[in-house]
């Protein structure tokens, strides 16, 4: 079972979302953003938080154009799984790997705190270690989280139970509380709370983990 | 040749930044403005032989999230 984090200048949870990955049984190999190629081999690929480039120009802009991205782009449209969290969801939707995109928050104000994070959905390897309708404790950390999407892809997100996590309490003015979306082959997951800081006993809560040890799950026995 | 490209969110998109304006604008006595939109200008310096059509490519490549932004192109 193999991981790949990317790590962009400006990652800085490129470390907690590897840890997280080896703590649920993952080897994880750290791909600089340089690279033009993913490891061989690779199950999965984390995009982390952080502020890759400075947040020049719009969140996860300039990442996603970094030679690693063309890699990222061509491993998911070859059918590869991927994980975005936090500054790695606006880089997949920069991508244009997941629709929509993330815009400031509503209040304007950067927010770090735990927030209650309904499972909206339990039809995928990332959400299947919860129950469809669990409520979770899940850190957030950003100002840019205010997931944004026209009325025709938000219609296709529900309709095709897409939307992997809702926010109990809208922290950001997300469009209908949406905290985390799936592809439409469900086999990429992005979004802006941090299961990665809720993955061991020390963060406080362990909520986040079910998420990574759904995934070793699914790659242990393939 | 130079070019400035004017990146603005498209109608209907929130603008939690221009509301902000808005609102001191109207702490500060201009009760006169009803609506603020916030954007970008960004000028590029451009090599002999570039055309319009390029930066069309550029804004649409990167310049401009075209899911939440419209672009408009001066040349001068």
């Amino acid at each position: 079972m193999r991981a790949a984090v990317i790590v962009f200048p400006g990652s800085n949870c490129d470390r907690d979302l590897a840890v997280a990955f080896e703590q649920a049984g993952f080897q994880v190999d750290m791909v600089w953003h340089k690279d033009a190629a993913l490891p061989e081999g690779i199950d999965i690929v984390g995009v982390p938080g952080g502020f890759s480039y400075g947040d020049y120009l719009r969140c996860g802009a300039i990442a996603a154009q970094s030679p690693i991205c063309k890699a990222v782009v061509a491993h998911t449209e070859r059918g590869g799984y991927a994980v975005g969290i936090c500054n790695g969801f606006q880089v997949l939707t920069e991508t244009g790997i997941l629709p929509g995109a993330l815009l400031r928050n509503a209040g304007l104000k950067y927010i770090c705190k735990t927030v209650g994070l309904k499972v909206a959905t339990s039809d995928s390897v990332f959400t299947e270690g919860y129950n469809a309708g669990d409520v979770i404790g899940i850190p957030i950390a950003h100002h840019d989280g205010n997931y944004f999407a026209d009325d025709t892809t938000l219609a296709a997100l529900k309709d095709q139970d897409r939307i992997a996590f809702s926010y109990t309490e809208n922290p950001n003015g997300s469009v209908g509380d949406i905290a985390g979306i799936l592809s439409e082959n469900r086999r990429v997951l992005g979004m802006m709370p941090h299961p990665e800081r809720a993955a061991d006993e020390g963060h406080g809560g362990t909520d986040g983990a079910a998420l990574f040890r759904a995934l070793s799950g699914v790659f242990e026995s393939a | 040749m130079k070019a400035r490209v004017h990146v603005m969110l498209k109608t209907g998109v929130l603008d939690p930044q221009g509301e902000a304006v808005r609102h001191a604008l109207g702490a500060l006595g201009f009760d006169q403005v009803e609506g603020v939109r916030q954007g970008k200008v960004i000028d590029l310096d451009l090599a002999e032989g570039a055309t319009e059509a390029d930066v069309t490519k550029m804004c649409e490549k990167l310049l401009a999230n075209t899911v939440i932004e419209r672009y408009e192109i001066e040349l001068v």
